[in-house]
């Protein structure tokens, strides 16, 4: 039996209840996050089998996926569907008492934002939601991952999970960080080198001297991009950032309970002796703002660079994926991404909408002005992040470019048949996902930094943002 | 949940790589709070060309794979949004066990629940598995108990899965029951768990916020 731990390893022992064989456990899970979408469905299956919440203190939730996000919106939805799962899920969560940061509530936000900003994850907890981006909750330090409605309802009822031990993984980010580039670079890089199924069945931990001196904030936009690489966990061993940011928040402890806490949080990093199954070097030096040509977060390069002539591997398959995605997207081998015209910008979502994205956005937006027929959409990723923005003067700075400055929500990162982008437009985005049809019907995203967003949206083409950092 | 022991019908074959849940399910086609009826949702995007007029081009509608119960495709099949809606709409179009290159985590899980059996099987078995199923629209069959697969010509492919897995498909249990066998442990855990990390442990709400 190893001796030298790594940190999911020791977090992963903390919580185990049963082995039950075949690498897989029973766990305890620390913290389990709702939302309207899965959620409206976890407490329709606990209800239809006459179950309880089984720990109430461990259970919340909040209102995000489908809300609308425009300036005064309520308890709306214009996607159709949305208003029956809405009204389910405040059902649901009144009737089972649950902690619910409802539209109303100071504290509503994207669930993975106000999850860190809260301290409602922490250090070392096993923290699931029903949304696939909960790695991003790994920017402290927990081991967070993504779940189905039914596995949401087992939690509810039982605080429990089955799963797999994944195998380790430790992706050092190395050098330094270039002035103009930014987390949101990072993780494109890395994941157009290792690509979307590069990290299938691991826990991540990121490490490497960048990644000691990025802010909570990035370490998020990192953690949330894990999922794209199919990671099982991705996150940064608690350390003096985390403790500093987590000081004093809502649910974290305090008192002598934070020291004996903290003391214990610091423990669970990885042994230095430690071997992970599987090691990553990405180096920073030579980082450049990255953007996404493709359908996939794998399919992502240096802006000034041109689109691949081949696909990352070269079977017939991947052949064929490539073609399509070069398809869908009307972009051609050997061309150049700077200068290829959009008509939307949207800075928002999980991945890259807290205050420092904003921060880094509108020193890119201040003095100048979004570029004719380019639809330019902002939606800070929690109430806390508006107000902290707005006392800082940024939805100022947003509006007078000539974004619209709206209310959190995860909003165009996806349209599920309610509010996009034109269809077949060409959009700009600093979310997560370029699918097929994610952002609208036929809409070709590009992912990329809120920096690069936000030039490319004074352009009215994707943009180099370097010059407009200066 | 219909337990699965052993399952013999065509497959159908959509060789294709990272197939995200947004694919196989898309957003439009899961506003509505049931489990069922997905089934016509499923690949919408792909399937369809409008008006839900099929797609004559796509794998899915060749006329050989029109009563297929088993779906062969690449790697990480099911990546992307962790949406259970995915695995209801491949089970309510027909399908009952998916062989693929590899699956992505959530996806898996999400098979586990809902009665689909997820194979994954290494490069040179998936390959001889799709070249033997080129020619050959004969049923595979696929036995669960031996964890294995044989085609109609004799070739045979074994496969592995986890011993607890294997036993919540064919026994088709609910995940909730099979863990309140471990109630008592469940119960013995929390309460060491406690006194080592009790800033776990959140006092429940006493009042609500609307």
């Amino acid at each position: 039996m190893k001796t030298a731990l790594t940190s999911a390893e020791k977090i992963w022992r903390e919580h185990v209840i049963a082995s039950l064989g075949d690498g897989v456990d029973l766990l305890h899970i620390d913290r389990h996050f709702l939302h309207e979408l899965s959620g409206a469905m976890s407490f329709k299956g606990l209800d239809a089998a006459n179950r309880r919440v089984f720990d109430r203190g461990l259970t919340f939730a909040t209102i995000d996926h489908v809300v609308d996000t425009y300036t005064g919106r309520g308890l709306t939805s214009s996607t159709p569907g949305g208003d029956g799962f809405l009204r389910a899920f405040v059902d649901g969560v009144q009737r089972h008492k649950v902690t619910f940061f409802g539209i109303e509530d100071a504290r509503q936000g994207i669930t993975h934002v106000i999850a860190a900003e809260q301290a409602i994850a922490l250090p070392g907890t096993t923290f699931v939601c029903g949304d696939s981006h909960t790695t991003t909750v790994g920017s402290v330090g927990a081991l967070a991952w993504g779940i189905g409605s039914t596995d949401g309802e087992q939690v509810l009822a039982t605080q429990t999970l089955t799963m797999s031990k994944p195998r380790t993984m430790r992706v050092r980010f190395d050098g330094v960080l270039p002035p103009g580039t930014s987390a949101k670079d990072m993780v494109l890089k890395l994941i157009s080198t290792i690509g979307a199924d590069g990290a299938t069945g691991y826990a991540v931990e990121f490490a490497g001297n960048v990644m000691r001196v990025l802010p909570i904030s990035a370490r998020a936009t990192i953690c949330n991009m894990a999922s794209e690489m199919s990671a099982r966990f991705g996150f940064v061993p608690c350390d003096d950032t985390t403790l500093d940011y987590l000081y004093g928040r809502p649910f974290a402890p305090s008192g002598a309970a934070w020291e004996s806490a903290a003391r214990y949080w610091r423990s669970l990093a990885s042994d230095d002796e430690a071997t992970f199954d599987a090691e990553v070097a990405i180096d920073c030096d030579d980082l450049e703002p990255f953007v996404t040509w493709g359908t996939s977060p794998e399919h992502a390069m240096p802006i000034s660079s041109v689109v691949p002539e081949e696909s990352r591997r070269l079977d017939a398959v991947a052949r064929a994926d490539f073609f399509r995605a070069l398809s869908y997207m009307d972009v051609t081998p050997g061309q150049r991404m700077v200068g290829l015209p959009i008509s939307g910008a949207f800075i928002g979502s999980c991945t890259n909408s807290r205050l420092d994205d904003l921060r880094e956005a509108a020193r890119v937006l201040r003095g100048r002005r979004v570029a004719d027929g380019v639809q330019a959409i902002c939606t800070p990723g929690s109430s806390a992040v508006k107000r902290d923005a707005e006392a800082e003067g940024l939805d100022a700075v947003f509006k007078a470019s000539g974004f619209e400055w709206r209310e959190p929500g995860c909003s165009l990162c996806m349209s599920a048949g309610g509010e996009s982008f034109l269809p077949g437009s060409r959009i700009v985005s600093s979310t997560n996902r370029n699918f097929e049809d994610r952002q609208g019907p036929g809409v070709r995203s590009h992912l990329a930094s809120p920096a690069t967003v936000a030039a490319s949206a004074i352009v009215g083409a994707l943009a180099d943002p370097r010059p407009y950092l200066q | 949940m219909q337990p699965f022991e052993t399952l013999r019908a065509t497959a159908a074959v959509l060789l294709r790589d990272n197939i995200d849940t947004d694919q196989i399910i898309p957003g439009k086609e899961l506003m509505k709070t049931t489990k069922t009826g997905f089934g016509a949702g499923l690949f919408a995007e792909w399937r369809y060309l409008h008006d839900r007029v099929e797609n004559p081009v796509f794998e899915l509608n060749q006329p050989r794979y029109k009563r297929a119960q088993i779906l062969v495709t690449g790697r990480n099949f099911g990546c992307g949004s962790s949406r259970e809606a995915a695995a209801w709409a491949v089970r309510d179009y027909g399908f009952s066990c998916i062989i693929a290159l590899s699956f992505s985590g959530i996806f898996y899980s999400n098979c586990i629940k809902n009665g689909l059996l997820p194979i994954s099987l290494d490069i040179e078995a998936h390959s001889s598995l799709v070249l033997a199923l080129e020619d050959d629209t004969r049923p595979l069959e696929v036995d669960l108990r031996e964890c294995r697969i044989d085609s109609a010509a004799g070739s045979r492919w074994s496969f592995t899965l986890p011993a607890v897995h294997r036993e919540l498909l064919m026994l088709g249990l609910d995940g909730i029951d099979y863990a309140a066998t471990y109630q008592s442990q469940i119960e013995a855990f929390r309460a060491a768990d406690r006194l080592r990390r009790p800033w776990v442990y959140l006092e429940q709400p006493g009042s609500l916020s609307a």
